[in-house]
């Protein structure tokens, strides 16, 4: 959902520094295990072998969620699950906790080859995520699970869903973290994000482990394959969900510029306010759905000029009267409201044109002061990439704020605007 | 539930009495009543929260999964008794012979699951380390035969109903249902396993990923149906800048999909030839309002203008992923079989098979609605001017299908339109009415 200015650069130019930590953890790591498990051997390598081809497919069906997050529940539950397992049918497994990393290290790389023999290339921190947060698991529960905890069943539970937990939530930091330096965001924003997106998959994905490392006790080996089928089904819902919604912003991308084919406003006029708007909003510390809402209804907010039987000229609403605006606003607002199902979109595009400073009421909401001042901006910039005119145009903006404007939405394009030159 | 056919009654009666007999005349030695009570209410829940499959009308619910781990850890009559306790399930839309019918089924399924489960061979109990792998032969044949008895008791029902035709099943939702029913009863297997060695803490392991898996595709649905609301708002809102065209889109959406399950098309393309007929006439936003209220003849640049059109809604949507078939369907909708459409000039089977049925049902509607410049004609008017023009203009395949679905499902005529409020300018022509066509100046009609 960002807009990434600039021109693309190689790979490893555009990774910052939390993500290059990561990354070189993550290989350390690797090194080390697969170093140890090579000077004392495999133990047990049919068991390995299963786990690791479970991973590899788990990561060749990796998908992206929604704020392109790169998931593979499947990889992840198999991973645990290894992280987990202290007995295979009657024979006890005693792999170490550097052979769980390099069974999962493999399995996530084969798995990831077929991707790159294509020209995908995976977001290699998310890949270094998903090796690392087994590895936790493995090196916080494996001395435990061994000991002689191994016969008291309630408390080897509890202990394995206390080491898969915590695992999730230090991802989830170390997501968020990342993410927070990536768009530019706060960090309890950007955890708080996280949280939504990934508790769901970081539950099931945890789930399945633990109970694929407890039924191969009972199963042996089959277990693998049959326990792998509710995190299966579970991947299948959710890459639904992910397809549905990269859909529906396509749509609603895509559907905004009737307004620019029917020559109600310029061209790109919508998708540049809402690609400002998402970044001011961002800013202003708005969390992922506020943001996706603000989208929709920054790349909607012209929609009402439809019911105009003449375009406005040069289609900019900001030189037209404030009733004239507020009316527009309001025909839009219905159009979005039609769809009875984005109400929030339609509440603020119905009050993107109301003053900062109301006579009466309360200020409109947040994310329609940012596209008011999203809008101005653009309506009076436009495409144009001239220094002069956009400083002149903030300057404007400025001098019109706390009555008009609200001035903490302006400072905030001001930041945004600083960056993009 | 009242005005039920008398068939169905005894239908339904029948079914329970042998479902309390199935529990009635066994006997309960050896059952294992909390293994049996847990099971049951995480049946209940279950059955309280049905799981939406893709498909409108088919439920899974995960309470499969609960019946079929009862099968094995509680053998016939426990599977029976889990199974009945559905009754009770929390389910404001069903009344009292629904729930009752709806516990017998799954009791009967369950018993009869379990006594195939163990005359192949199948030990009923808590398995153990030597249990696997013998184990999944019988369960596997415990599970078809729980999907199978589920699905011929409730198909029994929806024919004597007459919710279901006896004949002409539509088998792809059947297929899909089973297939979700297969899956969900598999899970049984997962809750059974581990079920001695962690107890109940095992069906909460299972279940977790699968409702969040449901949760999910709660979510997939609302946001499909979100998509298509939204779709369908800005099409109309696209359309209120014509007065005689509103509702049109959706009308032509609807010809378009009962075309497309005439001929037969899968329903993947006809979800894509849904949002086709919506959005044809998106790129009409293109064509400057004065052109399409034009009264008189059209010079040669309008009818440029006009002809553009479906290239500019081709512009609008094309970066729409999902649209793929659908994006020719919305550039060719204007072609004609004899090859003198627009834009291409495409004639025959050349003409994408999304256009050639859109632009049946497009010009089927135009015909029988209202226009400035004429009242709505018939739906018999309506399918002898597509039959006068089939070959040269439309696909005779397609306007048969129309002609027949039409027949089989009727046709919404949009309500006949009063005169605009003085002042109003509306179309005087419309590009898309075979019957009158467009005038340009100097070369007679098109």
């Amino acid at each position: 959902m960002t807009a990434q200015a600039g021109r693309p650069r190689p790979a490893w130019q555009s990774l910052d520094s939390a993500q290059l930590l990561l990354i070189a953890a993550a290989g350390m790591l690797i090194i080390a295990s697969v170093t140890q498990v090579g000077a004392v051997g495999l133990e047990d390598s049919r068991t390995a072998i299963l786990f690791g081809a479970l991973i590899a497919i788990g990561e060749l069906l990796r998908m992206i969620m929604p704020g392109s997050r790169e998931v593979a529940p499947i990889a992840s539950a198999g991973s645990v699950g290894y992280a987990l397992l202290l007995r295979v049918g009657s024979e006890p497994a005693t792999h170490s906790a550097f052979q769980a990393v390099t069974v999962t290290a493999c399995g996530t790389l084969i798995g990831a080859l077929p991707h790159i023999a294509v020209g995908r290339i995976p977001a290699l921190d998310a890949m270094a995520r998903r090796v690392l947060s087994p590895a936790l698991v493995a090196f916080v529960f494996r001395p435990i699970g061994t000991s002689s905890l191994q016969h008291h069943w309630p408390l080897l539970i509890t202990v394995m869903v206390l080491t898969v937990m915590f695992a999730c939530a230090a991802e989830m930091v170390t997501a968020a973290t990342i993410r927070a330096e990536a768009v530019r965001t706060r960090f309890a924003i950007a955890f708080g994000d996280e949280i939504r997106a990934k508790v769901p998959l970081c539950a099931a994905s945890g789930a399945t482990g633990i109970l694929i490392a407890v039924s191969t006790f009972v199963m042996g080996p089959v277990a693998l394959l049959v326990f792998s089928a509710p995190i299966l089904v579970t991947q299948v819902a959710f890459r639904r969900f992910a397809g549905i919604r990269a859909t529906y912003l396509q749509t609603v991308r895509a559907l905004s510029q009737v307004t620019e084919v029917g020559g109600y406003v310029e061209a790109g006029h919508s998708r540049r306010v809402s690609e400002l708007a998402v970044q001011m909003g961002r800013e202003l510390g708005m969390n992922e759905e506020a943001l996706l809402e603000l989208e929709y209804a920054a790349l909607m907010h012209d929609i009402g000029q439809l019911s105009l039987r003449d375009p406005i000229p040069g289609g900019a609403t900001v030189l037209a009267s404030p009733s004239e605006q507020r009316r527009i606003a309001g025909l839009g607002a219905n159009v979005i409201t039609e769809t009875g199902v984005l109400n929030e979109v339609a509440e603020i595009v119905r009050r993107q044109s109301e003053p900062y400073r109301a006579a009466e009421g309360s200020a409109p909401p947040l994310a329609s002061r940012v596209i008011k001042v999203a809008n101005a901006y653009d309506d009076l910039v436009g495409a144009s990439s001239d220094r002069d005119r956009s400083a002149a145009v903030l300057e404007r903006l400025r001098g019109d704020s706390a009555a008009e404007y609200d001035p903490t939405v302006v400072e905030a394009l001001g930041h945004v605007v600083d960056r993009m030159r | 539930m009242r005005g039920l056919p008398l068939a169905a009654w005894a239908y339904v009666c029948t079914v329970v009495v042998l479902a309390a007999s199935s529990i009635g005349l066994s006997s309960f030695d050896g059952i294992d009543w909390t293994t049996l009570a847990v099971l049951a209410v995480l049946s209940v829940i279950c059955e309280s929260a049905p799981a939406l499959l893709n498909s409108e009308n088919a439920r899974v619910s995960l309470s499969y999964s609960a019946g079929l781990a009862s099968v094995v850890l509680l053998g016939p009559t426990g599977a029976a008794i889990v199974g009945a306790s559905a009754i009770i399930a929390w389910r404001r839309d069903m009344g009292v012979v629904k729930r009752l019918f709806n516990g017998a089924q799954f009791a009967l399924s369950g018993y009869l699951a379990g006594v195939v489960y163990s005359a192949a061979g199948g030990t009923t109990g808590k398995p153990t380390n030597g249990s696997f792998p013998d184990i999944i032969a019988p369960y596997l044949t415990a599970v078809v035969t729980y999907v199978a008895v589920n699905l011929a008791l409730i198909g029994v029902v929806l024919v004597l109903t007459k919710t279901a035709p006896l004949w002409g099943f539509r088998w792809r939702p059947i297929g899909s249902l089973a297939a979700g029913q297969l899956a969900y009863g598999m899970f049984g297997l997962l809750i059974a396993a581990p079920w001695g060695l962690i107890g109940p803490f095992s069906a909460v392991l299972v279940l977790m990923p699968m409702l969040l898996a449901r949760w999910a595709f709660q979510q997939t649905s609302d946001q499909q149906q979100a998509h298509a609301a939204t779709i369908a708002a800005l099409c109309q809102a696209v359309e209120t800048k014509d007065y005689y065209t509103r509702g049109h889109s959706e009308r032509v959406s609807r010809g378009a999909v009962m075309i497309a399950e005439a001929i037969g098309m899968r329903p993947e393309r006809v979800g894509a030839i849904r949002y086709a007929g919506m959005l044809h006439d998106v790129g009409k936003l293109g064509v400057p309002t004065k052109v399409l209220q034009k009264a008189g003849a059209l010079t040669e640049e309008e009818y440029a203008a006009i002809q553009l059109h479906p290239m500019r809604g081709l512009e609008i949507v094309r970066e729409i992923g999902f649209l793929d078939e659908a994006l020719a369907g919305i550039m060719h909708h204007h072609e004609r079989m004899d090859g003198t459409g627009y834009p291409m000039g495409l004639a025959g089977l050349e003409i994408p098979e999304f256009a050639r049925v859109i632009s049946v049902a497009d010009a089927f509607d135009v015909i029988t609605s209202t226009r400035s410049y004429r009242p709505a004609r018939s739906i018999e008017e309506g399918i002898a001017e597509l039959r006068r023009s089939a070959g040269t203009h439309f696909d005779p395949e397609m306007v048969e299908a129309l002609i027949a679905a039409i027949t089989r499902h009727g046709w919404t005529q949009p309500d006949p339109v009063p005169p605009p409020e003085e002042g109003e300018e509306t179309t005087q022509q419309d590009h898309d009415d075979p019957s009158a066509p467009l005038r340009v100046a100097g070369e007679g009609v098109r």
